[in-house]
């Protein structure tokens, strides 16, 4: 399966991509993660331009061989809803498939029984419990992304998914297409207490790729007084 | 005290470093800018395996992956010499060795160049020194000689409690003379070992407590469970180390049974000293 997360990606940390090998209850396996980060008309607080954060995604992932950025949420014209992006991508995966029936033979593993990848949405315990906030998501959606999709959640500090499972009558009726990735180990690296370091001067050497850092540096980002000055250029 | 006359410290992390992390290479950086621009080195000293703990690998692995880690670190060094040792060194000494060599070479050399480990590094670290006896050029003893500080986690802090772990004089030394940076993320529970413990009480002044706001939970024997469980550990620990660890399997279920049965050698000294 691919997984796919849509996230704001205020910067790229390092933990936001270690769950992604985390999931192997033995059915799946995983072949290829996406991120996407979102478009600037989602309008969150802090959002820095598209560009750069699409820029910092791909630094960080320089060095992983299954990971990629993908930019197409955010050179939308508008603000996509997150099931919108997943059709999108999963239209892609079905287009790049080989035409011929089975598996490339080159591949070494045996051709599973339904040779079609599925895309998930991968999103920490955070991201569960919106789904609560009235009018933040649409039903309909939410049923599409459970059911068509399916989610890879990584627990998060404080946040308990099972009950934010139990708490929804639509995402329990589809928990089994919930997987629960258990995160061996807790890394709690918050975008939002980077760019609050930043603001302040201090070091987040180790909690970011050293070229997301330079990146950071070079374009003078999350400084104190750039917040509003880069949503403006 | 005006800024001018701020002394310089030197930040020291003993530990196994089995193996060193991303959280290790934090400490640092939390220290530094706690420490507001009075920090002028960081080393970290790997343990000799001497040392016995479980799992504990061969110390030319843990130094060189220590190495690789710091390899992008402008500051932070890896010092070899406590490793090198043939017996377990207690940590007052190697204190006591690393600011008997501040002091040393900064006696004998007025152009502040002292011998470092690692000959690339060594141009930088003198022209900083350069920079600042520049600065300070009219007022020759100004800043005087670095002073080492032990960095470490509260749970080194609270290691202190272990019975025949730590001499009592060792510890009484490491906080009156040296002083302890302590990278805490339960601020409170450190707060309050201090205050049940008398000597520590005594030089409250001279342990410095710093909040970490991130949980991070990076620690090297969760690495080296997952690594057992076939986990990932990318982006726990710099890419290098990782690959290193991968290339060579440093971290096995046998490897984790090594020093199985063997008292830690900290134990043994004390409680032999004690007896005889």
């Amino acid at each position: 399966m691919s997984l796919g997360s849509c996230q704001s990606h205020g910067n790229d940390k390092g933990e936001q991509i270690l769950p992604y090998k985390c999931c192997n209850g033995g059915m799946y396996q995983v072949i290829a993660g996406i991120i996407s980060p979102v478009n600037d008309k989602y309008g969150k607080k802090d959002l820095v331009a598209a560009r750069h954060r699409v820029a910092m995604a791909r630094l960080a992932l320089q060095t992983s061989d299954w990971i990629r950025v993908d930019p197409w949420e955010s050179e939308q014209v508008q603000w996509l809803e997150t099931v919108k992006v997943l059709r999108h991508h999963h239209r892609e995966l079905l287009r790049s498939l080989p035409q011929k029936e089975g598996l490339d033979r080159g591949k070494a593993h045996p051709a599973a029984p339904t040779a079609v990848p599925e895309l998930k949405l991968l999103c920490g315990a955070d991201v569960l419990k919106t789904f609560q906030t009235p009018n933040l998501w649409k039903d309909a959606h939410i049923q599409e992304i459970v059911e068509k999709f399916g989610l890879v959640c990584v627990g998060r500090a404080g946040h308990d998914a099972e009950r934010y499972i139990l708490g929804l009558p639509i995402l329990q009726k589809y928990q089994h297409n919930i997987h629960l990735a258990r995160e061996p180990v807790q890394n709690e690296i918050s975008a939002t207490y980077i760019r609050r370091a930043l603001s302040q001067g201090q070091s987040v050497k180790y909690l970011l790729p050293d070229a997301v850092i330079a990146y950071i540096k070079d374009h003078n980002l999350y400084t104190k007084d750039s917040s509003w000055k880069d949503n403006n250029t | 005290m005006e800024n001018s006359e701020k002394t310089e410290l030197v930040l020291l992390a003993c530990g196994s470093f089995n193996p060193i992390t991303n959280m290790h290479l934090r400490l640092f950086e939390l220290a530094k800018d706690y420490m507001n621009g009075t920090v002028i080195k960081g080393i970290i000293s790997p343990v000799g395996d001497a040392y016995k703990k479980k799992g504990l690998i061969s110390a030319h692995h843990r130094v060189f992956m220590a190495q690789l880690a710091t390899k992008n670190s402008e500051w932070v060094e890896v010092d070899t010499w406590e490793s090198l040792q043939k017996e377990w060194v207690e940590t007052a000494k190697v204190l006591r060795h690393h600011q008997e060599k501040l002091e040393a070479s900064s006696c004998g050399n007025e152009q502040g160049s002292p011998v470092l480990e690692r000959p690339g590094r060594k141009r930088k670290w003198a022209e900083q020194r350069q920079d600042f006896s520049q600065k300070k050029s009219l007022e020759p003893k100004t800043k005087g000689v670095p002073k080492v500080k032990l960095l470490c986690g509260a749970d080194l802090l609270e290691s202190f409690g272990v019975p025949n772990l730590w001499k009592s004089e060792d510890i009484t030394q490491i906080v009156r003379d040296y002083g302890l940076i302590c990278i805490t993320r339960a601020g409170n529970d450190a707060q309050k070992f201090i205050y049940e413990s008398d000597v520590l009480w005594k030089y409250q002044n001279n342990i410095h407590l710093v909040n970490e706001w991130i949980t991070n939970d990076i620690s090297s024997t969760k690495i080296r469970q997952a690594l057992r469980r076939g986990q990932s550990i990318r982006y726990l620990v710099p890419d290098l180390v990782q690959e290193y660890i991968e290339k060579h399997d440093l971290y096995t279920s046998e490897s984790e049974e090594r020093n199985v049965g063997v008292i830690l050698a900290p134990l043994q000294r004390n409680m032999a000293e004690a007896n005889s």
